[in-house]
């Protein structure tokens, strides 16, 4: 008979075994270590992207920008005589997975910097990691406003997006209420479980209110919802001139299309979260008038840089580009210009050249690097019209 | 004689493995990114091993393992923002399973008179309710989620918890209120004709089980930097779970062999995004026809069990 202390000892020391085997395969990997690119004829860009999982779209749609600006530099004869070269991993939308891959990149891929990922979560879950190596992260949609400041309000060294801030697009549209629709007063219907939707309701109220205007009420929906009649039915009793609608438009197009059948006739104000075809065949070209939204770039810039960036998109994957096509092309090509100008090949000297980003010729508008490492750069916003985009205007920063 | 060796031997595996890894990162061998896959392996242990004495040892189906996960997390990620100190930090740790052991306890008195199907639903939507509290409290930032926790764990921190749980819950399961469980899920009538409480067991199950999770939540948000309720979902629930069925349902070893194994097959397809989840998913039916069991079924990887592998004249050689 064993006795039972012998047993428990044994699967103890076996437990502390197999742990002990685990690693030791672990460390096996590590011995294939590649050495590092960047003093080769390449330069290593690390690409940290969400491409499965619940945000893939915007992970896939952020790589097609980014592989298509790297395949024109690379085409041109690269940077400073080197070709760039992506590593490409899949944050599987999962943010400690993002923190994993950003600490290969950087340690054992060697890249000068990181590319994504494309939510601010994500985002944020990478930036620790960038300050500890000394490598720069840099996202092209990461919007909140807290991406690149520490709770205290210093800047994070090493992050960088090319996209504005939540903040930034409330304040813009709250501008372009009250000073191009000449609006006094104002309904906010927002979407409650976004931060992204309560971010720009907040900011858009601020500046609203400091216009002159005032809010006359404000609703709560929850993503998901498709019955808003109670809502609007409140709503249409109401004095009002414009109305902000902060949220996706998957909810957005439903919204409108129930507001109109009401003869809700008031125009109509959203993010760049309506940037989508399917707004479209949600709300009906007839509700889709009267409708505006701010974004990131818009097809309609007779801008020669723009248009140059849509052919060949288009020539190239067959559709027209999306905004996080876009951002990311943007991203892909602020990073190669930095690395063009930066003084050496450490992620120090790229970080530095990222900092003092000026006037850079970006599609989505010419920006500038601020002190908190956000792009100063212009807002779009566009008008639809029987829900084609009919106008766009661009409020500079 | 007997009765000492194996205790020492347990001493030692354990010691040798913990020096040998900390002299591989003195050194370098073990640099930023395999320890971080290190800490996922033994995040994902500590789940794996505690979910498993619910589901595997004691039979209750629970799937609401990330929402004990989720307590630890905000209660370590919350106290080391605030006060950024390592009492803090483990302070968090031990009352992030504290508190999700008073949960488990809350919980499990009502729901755990449910059997099989009816259990795991119940399970399922306490993790719910946990998601979106934390979706809602005022001091956790909503679906944002917190960023910016200072980094407190370490290969030995790391070490110290993951191997305590493995040791504890074994030895857990070899004391009296260990056996109870085992004997609830094996049999439960027959189990209470001898006089074992069976609610009390199951209860209790879940209790640790919950306590260890949240240990492993807090271990979490001390080293990935940044939570929101979303991480903490359905789906981290059946990662967990498909660990556990994968390595044996009733084996601890079988849980942590299935850890390591993952974590090291998700980081060698890393390169390859594309084939990435389909290879994942395909082992995993692959393993599941053939083992149906799970790699260990309900054995354990002992001394002894290795000892037989040896050559007879080796084996002789051993007291």
């Amino acid at each position: 008979m064993k006795t039972k202390r012998a047993i428990q000892g044994r699967r103890a020391a076996a437990a502390g075994l197999a742990v002990a085997l685990g690693v030791s395969v672990l460390a096996g990997c590590s011995s294939t270590t590649p050495g590092a690119g960047t003093t080769s004829d390449v330069i290593k860009i690390g690409v940290n992207y969400e491409q499965s999982g619940a945000v893939a779209t915007y992970g896939k749609d952020s790589i097609d920008g980014i592989t298509m600006a790297v395949d024109e530099i690379n085409a041109a004869g690269g940077v400073n005589g080197k070709k760039i070269q992506l590593v490409t991993y899949d944050t599987k939308s999962d943010p400690a997975e993002a923190t994993t891959l950003a600490t290969k990149l950087m340690t054992q891929d060697k890249v000068v910097a990181v590319l994504g990922p494309a939510t601010s979560g994500s985002f944020k879950a990478t930036v620790p990691v960038a300050n500890q190596n000394k490598i720069p992260v840099i996202s092209g949609s990461a919007t909140a406003d807290d991406v690149t400041v520490a709770p205290g309000g210093a800047v994070q060294p090493y992050a960088f997006r090319t996209c504005y801030t939540d903040s930034f697009q409330g304040t813009a549209a709250a501008n372009y209420a009250s000073k191009t629709l000449n609006a006094t007063t104002a309904v906010i219907i927002k979407d409650n479980s976004s931060d992204y939707a309560k971010g720009l309701a907040d900011n858009f109220t601020k500046t609203f209110t400091a216009n002159g205007g005032t809010i006359v009420g404000t609703e709560a929906y929850v993503a998901g919802d498709t019955d808003f009649n109670a809502i609007l039915t409140r709503i249409r009793s109401m004095q009002y001139d414009v109305i902000y609608l902060p949220g996706y438009y998957q909810e957005a197009g439903l919204i409108i299309k129930a507001a109109r059948d009401l003869g809700i006739t008031q125009p109509v104000i959203g993010p760049d979260g309506f940037d989508s075809p399917d707004l479209l065949s949600l709300a009906g070209a007839s509700a889709l008038n009267n409708v505006y939204f701010t974004n990131h770039y818009s097809s309609l810039d007779q801008d020669p840089k723009v248009q140059a960036f849509i052919a060949a998109f288009t020539a190239k994957f067959g559709r027209a580009p999306n905004a996080f096509n876009a951002l990311g092309y943007d991203t892909a090509n602020l990073v190669a210009d930095a690395v063009k100008r930066a003084s050496g090949l450490t992620g120090v000297d790229v970080m530095n050249a990222l900092a003092s980003t000026k006037d850079f010729p970006a599609v989505t508008g010419t920006l500038t690097i601020d002190a908190d490492h956000n792009p100063v750069k212009a807002i779009v916003v566009i008008a639809l019209k029987d829900g084609v985009q009919s106008s766009s205007e661009k409020i500079s920063a | 004689m007997a009765r000492i060796l194996p205790l020492l031997a347990k001493v030692v595996a354990v010691l040798a493995v913990y020096l040998v890894v900390q002299a591989m990162i003195m050194t370098g061998v073990v640099d930023d990114y395999i320890l971080i896959t290190m800490v996922t392996i033994c995040v994902n242990i500590i789940l794996a091993v505690s979910l498993n004495l619910i589901t595997g040892f004691t039979g209750q189906f629970s799937l609401g393992h990330a929402g004990f996960m989720s307590i630890g997390a905000y209660t370590t990620g919350l106290l080391t923002m605030h006060y950024p100190t390592w009492w803090a930090f483990l302070l968090g740790l031990l009352a992030g399973g504290a508190i999700a052991a008073i949960i488990g306890f809350l919980v499990g008195l009502p729901t755990l008179r449910l059997r099989g199907d009816y259990l795991a639903i119940a399970t399922l939507g306490m993790a719910e309710i946990i998601r979106v509290l934390f979706l809602n409290f005022p001091f956790t930032n909503g679906a944002a989620g917190l960023s910016g926790m200072p980094r407190f764990v370490n290969w030995t921190w790391l070490y110290v918890f993951t191997a305590g749980t493995v040791i504890l819950i074994s030895n857990f399961l070899r004391s009296m209120p260990g056996r109870n469980l085992i004997a609830v899920r094996e049999d439960e009538i027959a189990a209470s004709s001898i006089g074992v409480n069976a609610v009390r067991a199951k209860t209790l199950a879940f209790v640790v089980g919950a306590f260890f999770g949240g240990l492993a939540g807090g271990l979490y948000s001390s080293y990935f930097y940044f939570i929101k309720p979303d991480l903490f979902g359905f789906q981290k629930s059946i990662d967990i779970l498909i660990i556990v069925v994968l390595g044996g349902l009733g084996s601890l070893t079988g849980s942590v062999i299935a850890a390591i194994l993952l974590a090291v097959i998700s980081s060698l397809l890393q390169p390859f995004p594309e084939l990435r989840m389909v290879i994942y998913g395909l082992i995993l039916v692959v393993v599941m026809v053939f083992r149906p069991q799970g790699l260990m079924g309900d054995r354990e990887l002992t001394f002894s069990a290795m000892r037989r592998l040896l050559p007879h004249r080796w084996r002789e050689a051993r007291p």
